[in-house]
């Protein structure tokens, strides 16, 4: 009896789809239930599982016996506009779940990187935040708890649909950027905000070391915005280098921040996008991480922004990268060798900065891994949680590297 | 406890910081919440984290068992140490390390008072936002162990939200950097796991914080309603509009006049049913003017009686200094108070504050609520005499249908005060035996002899087995012996889940 006969015989053959582009059969449970028991099975057999959403962000290439898809875990349970929460099932689509969202008044502020259709699990896992980040934090700050399934197929709730919540540890906060090293996230409760009234981005262009001291002047003057995105002339697609301002909330608040983003920047040479245009332009800046091979995203300190982009120059060229500078993130995104990024690794956490691979081709993320350079005592930790939700090493992840 | 031990201990941090009288271990007996109460073995204060280093590795060695506290002010008994267990008190530790003005953060040592980190900050323009009514006692570290709110945390986010690295000793004596000064993580987000860990993952030795820019415009409105449900509804009309206050608390009557019968007298209005203060702060004046208006105009539209503002500082600090002290005048009312922590959707708010107090007179008890309304975070507090047995039995039935009631509604049974050992009656309500087994096995990640605050949080005959649980013998430790408590962990409880 071969994988794919137990798999069919486990979960019907609803479940099985075409096998990915490397042979690897791939498996679409319908249920939460249905991963755990998916799961525990491979744990007994020893088989070896990768994690799957859409597809459309982390490469699917990891050696496996077979590609677990959340894709078919699609639903939306539950949304309450007057409570400002949902709960999404893992492999909904962003785009559809901002789409569903929006009908009923409410807005998840997260824009991560990746293509529309790039599932809810898939950002979580990863962590990967946009230039939202910026005025409304990082994707755990939008957690209410979320439902995953362990490596040896053991279903484990963490966290609750309310906005305060301190009953037992915090298990999210393992499995959001976790990178499915620690279970496959099935079910996510979601905090929401009120659709801003008022939505609107202005952009600047100039040398970087100008638009940074433009926005430590816009961060002085007292404004607000949701996002403030540096972002390098390639990736915008322009001349020169990029400050993005995104003010969004209620119409008084933002009418207020507008008028004083001229007085910031010296006397209004900021070019406001019309809505069409400000969606391209936050579309492309998230899409643009998708499509070359390497992605990855390093935490500095604030005053540390500008000495970290001219490392990245230095090391890696930069062409591709966009920076929130007053929360000190910064993604990069383009090729590069293995040795290149375990050395920049090392530098960077010489500083206290870790480098978070985000995506990249199996050979390069087997080596490199998504995270490494611990600092003292974490990597005994990490690998003591990857023992306890995953005893039996069945979830193929990058976890670690040098 | 051997008194060799008090000795070596006392070698470390001197004499005077080791208390073995029954008298000065007394003092240590109870933290905020008066219906438990456990006397430590041995209480030792060190005043450095070298000497508190030295200790735990002192005590890691010889296998026993310890709990960390800060002031003491924590509402779930998560900082009592039963006996065999030495109490590690770190107010001493008590040094803010560093204040990074350019990056807006703050290093300090765990025994720092919220207020006073607050204050430290405020000459460089920025704040600590989380503010626990406790904060002029409380401590950054206690703070970090519950996962501290505050009102003002509805806009800025409880401590998880502000806390970007920590240093942290585990409870073999070894020391770990979790997360970095920027908030990235190394990995997984083990800064996010240990907030809210209760002492249960090791001692925080280490805090760096971020600090928020201070609001140059500060609004506070002051709304009275005649009925609970107004009141409520009037929450829900706010959030549901986009506007983020910075704070929306509320009071009901039997509060609102304990506070106007203490010292802390506010100017309430004693015959409204329920008041609602509502603070509107930001950087951009004209924006926090053209909101207040907004909200204004909302809370008229509920069926506000009245809408006040502060009109100057002095009165805003008395409207808050009646909220925030709300706790102590209820002081007054009897000689024993439970201060109730939980959590419902927003929109529930009319309905579960209508049942609280169809619950309060089916028991025949007082029950006051005051809590963060804006985050559904409900403290319904039951003001009783403990030295009745009959009553005390009445105010552990109507704790429990009220927690119950919460869940129903979607809800959970702590948002920011804790589980302790109050809550863990009531884990088995929200969580399965796989979770709280999950639960069990993550601690013992970072503590595998179970030494550091044993018997807390999770009830271990409440977990399904995972592999590297021990739950033998420190399963007995959140069991119903050894402790005096008002509220014993009912077995029925625990075996239901068995």
């Amino acid at each position: 009896m071969t994988i794919l006969d137990k798999v069919t015989a486990l979960l019907g053959e609803g479940a099985v789809l075409e096998a990915a582009p490397d042979r690897v059969p791939r498996v679409a449970p319908g249920s939460p239930d249905a991963v755990a028991l998916l799961l525990g099975t491979a744990h007994q057999e020893g088989w070896r599982v990768r994690i799957e959403g859409a597809g459309t962000w982390l490469q699917s290439d990891a050696p496996a016996d077979i590609a677990l898809t959340t894709r078919r875990l699609d639903r939306i349970p539950a949304i309450e506009p007057s409570d400002l929460t949902a709960t999404a099932e893992a492999g909904i689509g962003l785009d559809q779940l901002r789409q569903q969202l929006a009908d009923r008044g409410a807005w998840l502020a997260i824009d991560p990187p990746g293509l529309a259709g790039r599932t809810l699990g898939s950002v979580v896992s990863t962590a990967t935040a946009g230039p939202l980040r910026h005025g409304y934090g990082p994707i755990k700050d939008h957690l209410l708890g979320v439902t995953f399934v362990t490596g040896d197929g053991r279903m484990v709730q963490s966290g609750g649909r309310v906005m305060k919540n301190v009953a037992g540890y915090d298990l999210t906060r393992v499995q959001a950027g976790g990178f499915g090293a620690f279970g496959v996230i099935v079910l996510v409760h979601l905090r929401l905000r009120t659709l801003p009234r008022a939505d609107v981005t202005y952009v600047l262009e100039g040398a970087r070391e100008d638009l940074t001291q433009v926005g430590e002047d816009i961060a002085a003057a007292g404004l607000t915005p949701a996002a403030l995105e540096l972002v390098s002339p390639a990736l915008a697609r322009r001349e020169r280098w990029v400050l993005a301002v995104r003010l969004a909330g209620s119409p008084a608040l933002v009418a207020a921040d507008e008028a004083g983003l001229g007085a910031a920047s010296g006397g209004g040479r900021f070019a406001p996008l019309r809505a069409e245009e400000a969606h391209a332009f936050w579309m492309r800046l998230a899409e643009g991480f998708a499509v070359r091979p390497v992605t990855f995203r390093i935490g500095g300190v604030p005053t540390a922004s500008d000495e970290l982009l001219d490392l990245l120059q230095h090391q890696l060229g930069d062409e591709w990268i966009s920076a929130s500078p007053a929360a000190g993130a910064i993604r990069w995104t383009g090729d590069a060798s293995i040795d290149r990024l375990q050395r920049l690794r090392r530098t960077l956490a010489g500083q206290e900065v870790p480098l978070t691979l985000e995506r990249a081709p199996w050979p390069l993320r087997g080596a490199v891994g998504h995270f490494g350079a611990y600092r003292e005592g974490v990597g005994p930790l990490v690998a003591g949680l990857r023992r306890t939700f995953d005893p039996g090493g069945a979830l193929v992840v990058a976890t670690e590297g040098t | 406890m051997s008194s060799a031990l008090a000795r070596d201990l006392a070698a470390i941090v001197g004499e005077r910081h080791v208390s073995e009288a029954r008298a000065e271990r007394f003092t240590y007996a109870m933290d905020g919440l008066p219906t438990h109460r456990r006397v430590p073995d041995l209480v030792v204060l060190p005043g450095t984290r070298e000497e508190l280093i030295a200790v735990v590795r002192l005590l890691a060695a010889l296998g026993v068992p310890f709990v960390p506290r800060g002031a003491g002010t924590g509402l779930s008994g998560g900082a009592l140490a039963d006996q065999g267990t030495v109490l590690l008190v770190l107010t001493r530790l008590n040094r803010i390390l560093q204040i990074d003005n350019a990056n807006r953060r703050a290093v300090v040592e765990p025994g720092v008072v919220n207020a006073k980190l607050g204050a430290a900050a405020k000459p460089h323009g920025l704040q600590y936002a989380p503010d626990p009514s406790s904060q002029t006692a409380c401590t950054v570290g206690g703070n970090v162990a519950e996962n501290a709110g505050g009102p003002h945390c509805l806009k800025y986010g409880v401590t998880a939200n502000h806390v970007l690295a920590l240093e942290v000793l585990l409870a073999d004596g070894s020391v770990v950097e979790l997360g970095s000064p920027g908030g990235e993580p190394w990995g997984p987000d083990l800064v996010g796991l240990f907030v809210g860990s209760e002492g249960n993952f090791g001692i925080a030795t280490k805090i760096t914080v971020r600090l928020t820019p201070l609001p140059r415009a500060i609004r506070t409105l002051l709304a009275d309603f005649t009925s609970i449900r107004a009141a409520g509804e009037a929450v829900t009309t706010i959030i549901a509009s986009g506007i983020v206050p910075a704070a929306l608390e509320m009071m009901d009557q039997s509060c609102i006049c304990a506070v106007e019968d203490s010292v802390y007298a506010a100017g309430y209005p004693r015959d409204a049913a329920a008041i609602l203060l509502a603070e509107i702060d930001g950087r951009n004046v004209d924006g926090v003017v053209a909101e207040t208006e907004a909200v204004t105009e909302m809370l008229r539209k509920s069926g506000a009686r009245s809408v006040r503002s502060a009109a100057t500082e002095v009165e805003r600090e008395r409207l808050w200094q009646g909220r925030k002290k709300a706790f102590g005048a209820m002081g007054r009312l009897s000689r024993d108070l439970v201060v109730q922590d939980a959590v419902v959707p927003r929109s529930a708010l009319p309905h579960v504050l209508e049942t609280i107090c169809t619950i309060a007179q089916n028991y025949g008890l007082v029950v006051s609520n005051v809590f963060h309304a804006g985050d559904g975070n409900l403290h319904p507090n039951i003001s009783f005499d403990a030295t009745d047995p009959a009553l005390k039995q009445r105010v552990e039935a109507a704790s429990a249908e009220i927690m119950q009631l919460c869940i129903d509604a979607g809800g959970t049974i702590t948002g920011e005060h804790g589980v302790g050992i109050d809550k863990l009656r009531y884990m088995h309500l929200i969580f399965d035996a796989e979770s709280l087994g999950a639960m069990q096995a993550v601690r013992r990640v970072f503590d595998p002899r179970e030494l550091v605050n044993p018997g807390k949080v999770v009830p271990i005959h409440a977990c399904r087995e995972w592999t590297s649980i021990r739950n033998a013998k420190f399963g007995m430790r959140n069991d119903t012996t050894g402790f005096n408590s008002a509220f014993p962990i009912p077995h029925s409880a625990v075996e239901v889940t068995r």
